[in-house]
């Protein structure tokens, strides 16, 4: 799934909704899935739901996870939550799903048929012996509630680096070099980079090149107050990815960029909370859940 | 019977487990397990198509049942390859080496590659819905006392999950069976003597256990492939029993005797299977049949011609009303009343002239009764009319369950081709040549010529050398008398059955090393020790296996003492009785071997003792 492949699919389902289509349900493989989930939501706004599933055991075998999760989605589909959701087996058995939002989703084994969760977030409903149950403390936006409104303009030039003790400036050189339009750093704990970075990344600030900062550790916030390298780090412009998945902040990026290439808006934008990408406020349910 | 003139045709088809370390397609252990299973996984399977776009009949009649399973796993001994929770790791090699031994015994023709397919199977046993399966090799042969019987393929296989228990909700299997390495091998149908296959299967027996394979109850299963000229093929799954063959076969050629006679009548009578379900509740509203009182609702179809074919018997003490019911019951009902058998179970006479009267039938004709909630009944009898309609084709290929008293009861239909295709996720597998040759230049003995050798060899008895191979020591024991050249028959009894008790006394006899066997047998070949502390010092050297063998024996006082240390003894006590042994003269041999066993317990022989104080009285008297 390249990101042109966000926009066709983006398209489609506008197209289908403005057909007359009362909820939509995209089958997806399962490795890029949460990258598209993202996108969709991004982009598009929606009056009905679009539910983004896929197996991780193929159809050709009688296991196949593709029946629950496709029977869980069309139930999904026609139920009031009108979001861009991810849904999936909610365990190893066959017998309910969840729904995950779409931009707090990602895929955490190679292999389960539960390997979708919920990151820094709850699933926002279960399903369970067809009835769906949305989750009390979710306020979700309802059927009809939005206008359908596209917006499909993306920058595909986006780089992706992930810190680690070995690295050198070169890395994020090479990006500058090469025209990158933005960057995604997944830092170390709170987002954290080796201090050897930080000239390269002031010469970003000096190029408006925007730079984000998630962290590797998948789960928790970006604080990069705590420590005098992060304050030196926020110092060359580097931007909080906040408790966004490294894989939501890379997708926002491309999605932001194609919206504005004013650096000053492109900042902003990146600290407004478009499609429930943040959460302000955590919780001690939001860890491996 | 004659058998020849029937067209009689049998066929073996052999399932046995692979002693493997780990499991054929990822790396838990092939032991099963009785511990508490940490986690029950529930799960639907639902048959797939071919890639001819066609559906299995077997597993198409398995998916009408829309069972629920569930597995029983652990959180250590079974991982995510069983519960399909992940891809299958890479084919396991030695698996794949012991099945080419085997092969190679049965003179095979081994593949250049080892190809991985899926063979559907969606009754649960398999948590993919599929079992893996491929092929290792071809065109062998084994000589019998009836002839060459020709080997047709041996295939590697996994094992299925242990069903646990059946309810009317779900099945519950038990993870840890699920991907042990299994060899399937399948002769050829041209067996015509029931004795023929029963030596057949003991043959192949033979072969498989002079293998790395596993032993005991359930580790192998043996199939049957019978037919007659006019019947049909059938396949006999589980027979347990060697010895039932005969009987099996027996009984099966009745049944498919029977059923052509059936096909015959049904015929000429112009039978005939009317399609309409009567619901007949209303008329047994005040019957004392308990069955019938609390069925929500009975209903009946009508079997026109079929007075009397229905209790026909077609085994010893099964009836073609058994055929019927056992296809009823994969409906989930508890079985089926007919014409034929009643009045019985509580239906009266009049009851059955008031059904009669209702279905508006003839003498000639019959009907079942099937009783249950509304839709299970319907289902049921949509089977029974099924059943009944083959009736008109005589024998049906149908893969049966072998019963403990040799006859055979409906599983399911003879799977297809249909239930084939390639597994995706494992690459083939090249088996170069070097290495078959490497296995075929270093075959092990089979187990009846390893026994007749040793018998030979080592002048053991017949008893102890059958023991001694059945428990897998007589690589040992045979490593052991290659290094100590001593009597080998006390060698064979403590590793054939004192290791066993000594075990049982809760000692940790692995901790018994080759070497520790040759030191102590050394110790006896040299008359340091007498047979009888043999035992003893095995005990003792599991004690204190760092020790060195001399200084245990010592310290346990096993060591025998030299002949003139005896005399010193004996004389101690001749001395000490000398008014007793003039008195009683040669009869006092007795006690005085009495006192002096006690004393010098385990260190001097009986016989030795016993002549010297022999000579010493003479020399007295
Ligand atoms: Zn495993």
């Amino acid at each position: 799934m390249h990101p042109k492949h966000w926009v066709k699919a983006a398209n489609l389902i506008a197209d289908d909704i403005s057909n007359g289509s009362d909820g939509v349900v995209v089958a997806h493989g399962t490795d890029t899935m949460h990258y598209t989930a993202a996108a969709l939501s991004f982009m598009l706004e929606t009056p009905v739901p679009i539910i983004i599933t896929g197996a991780q055991r193929s159809s050709d075998r009688p296991s196949s996870d593709a029946h629950l999760n496709l029977i869980n989605s069309v139930i999904a589909a026609k139920s009031n939550l009108s979001e861009v959701s991810v849904c999936m087996h909610g365990s190893l058995n066959d017998t309910y799903a969840y729904l995950h939002k779409g931009t707090k989703v990602r895929k955490m084994h190679t292999s389960r048929r539960d390997t979708f969760r919920s990151i820094n977030y709850e699933p926002i409903a279960k399903i369970e012996n067809n009835i769906m149950k949305i989750n009390p403390h979710y306020e979700y936006i309802k059927r009809n509630e939005k206008e359908l409104d596209i917006n499909n303009s993306i920058e595909e030039k986006v780089g992706y680096i992930k810190s680690f003790p070995g690295i050198s400036d070169e890395f994020i050189e090479y990006h500058i070099d090469k025209g990158y339009k933005g960057i995604v750093i997944e830092g170390t704990g709170l987002g954290h980079v080796p201090n050897v970075l930080i000239n390269s990344l002031k010469r970003a600030k000096e190029e408006e090149i925007p730079v984000i900062m998630t962290s590797q550790c998948i789960y928790g916030r970006v604080n990069m107050n705590v420590y005098s390298t992060g304050r030196e780090i926020i110092d060359s412009g580097v931007i909080s990815g906040k408790d966004m998945t490294s894989e939501t902040a890379y997708v926002k990026l491309c999605y932001v960029l194609g919206q504005t290439t004013d650096y000053k808006e492109v900042k902003e934008l990146m600290n407004k909370n478009i499609a429930g990408e943040f959460n302000e406020k955590s919780s001690t349910k939001y860890f491996l859940n | 019977m004659d058998w020849e003139k029937l067209g009689l045709k049998m066929g073996l088809e052999i399932h046995q487990q692979l002693n493997t370390d780990h499991k054929l397609f990822c790396q838990c252990s092939t032991k099963l397990t009785d511990e508490e299973y940490n986690e029950i996984i529930e799960r639907n399977l639902r048959p797939t198509q071919s890639e001819l776009g066609k559906i299995d009949r077997a597993a198409f009649q398995e998916s009408l049942k829309k069972s629920n399973f569930k597995y029983e796993s652990f959180d250590y001994h079974t991982c995510l390859v069983e519960s399909d929770d992940e891809p299958p790791h890479s084919l396991n090699k030695q698996a794949l080496e012991i099945s080419i031994i085997i092969g190679k015994l049965m003179n095979m023709h081994i593949v250049d590659e080892f190809h991985t397919m899926r063979k559907q199977v969606i009754d649960g046993s398999n948590t993919g819905g599929f079992q893996r399966t491929g092929l290792i090799a071809t065109d062998g042969y084994l000589e019998t006392p009836y002839g060459k019987v020709i080997i047709e393929s041996l295939g590697l296989e996994e094992d299925a999950a242990r069903r646990i228990k059946t309810t009317n909700e779900y099945t519950e299997f038990r993870l840890d069976r699920l991907g042990i390495p299994l060899v399937e091998i399948t002769t050829d149908p041209s067996m015509h003597h029931p004795k023929q296959v029963q030596k057949v299967a003991y043959m192949i027996g033979q072969v498989l256990r002079s293998t790395n394979v596993k032993r005991g109850l359930g580790t192998i299963r043996q199939d049957l492939n019978i037919s007659i000229a006019k019947g049909a093929r059938v396949e006999i799954k589980g027979v347990q029993n060697l010895d039932l063959i005969p009987d099996i076969v027996e009984n099966e050629v009745k049944r498919q005797l029977a059923l052509i006679e059936i096909k015959n009548i049904l015929n000429k009578r112009n039978a005939e299977v009317l399609d309409e379900i009567h619901d007949i509740t209303k008329l047994f509203e005040n019957t004392n049949s308990k069955i019938l009182n609390n069925a929500n609702t009975i209903k009946a179809i009508i079997l026109k011609g079929f007075n009397g074919i229905i209790g026909k018997e077609i085994q010893p003490g099964r009836r073609f009303g058994s055929e019927i019911a056992s296809y009823a019951k994969k409906r989930g009902v508890s079985g089926i009343f007919h014409s034929d058998e009643l009045p019985a179970y509580g239906i009266t006479k009049e009851e059955v002239i008031k059904v009669k009267k209702f279905l508006n039938i003839q003498k000639e004709d019959a009907f079942i009764i099937v009783a249950h909630d509304n839709d299970t009944a319907i289902n049921a009898l949509e089977e029974v009319k099924r059943r009944a309609k083959l009736g008109f084709k005589g024998v049906i290929e149908e893969t049966r369950k072998s019963l403990d008293n040799g006859n055979t009861e409906y599983l399911r239909p003879l799977a297809t081709a249909n239930r084939m295709y390639l597994e995706t996720d494992i690459p083939s597998f090249k088996i170069n040549k070097k290495w078959i040759n490497k296995i075929a230049s270093n075959l092990p003995e089979l187990q009846d010529e390893k026994k007749e050798r040793i018998i030979k060899e080592y002048k053991l008895s017949e008893d102890l050398t059958n023991q001694l191979v059945r428990i897998l020591e007589s690589d040992r024991f045979e490593d052991i008398l290659k290094d100590v050249k001593v009597d080998p028959t006390p060698v064979a009894s403590l590793l054939a059955y004192d290791l066993r008790d000594i075990k049982r006394e809760g000692y940790d006899i692995n901790l018994l090393t080759n070497k520790h066997l040759k030191d102590i047998f050394t110790l006896f070949k040299d008359k340091k020790i007498a047979k009888d502390s043999i035992k003893k010092l095995t005990i003792a050297t599991i004690q204190n296996p760092n020790e060195d063998i001399h200084k245990i024996a010592e310290n346990n006082n096993l060591i025998l003492l030299d002949s003139k240390d005896i005399e010193k003894i004996i004389d101690e006590i001749i001395v000490k009785n000398e008014d007793m042994i003039k008195e009683r003269q040669m009869a006092s041999i007795g006690p005085l071997m009495g006192i002096a066993m006690k004393k010098l317990k385990g260190k001097a022989n009986g016989s030795a003792v016993n002549n010297i104080i022999q000579n010493k009285i003479q020399k007295l008297i």
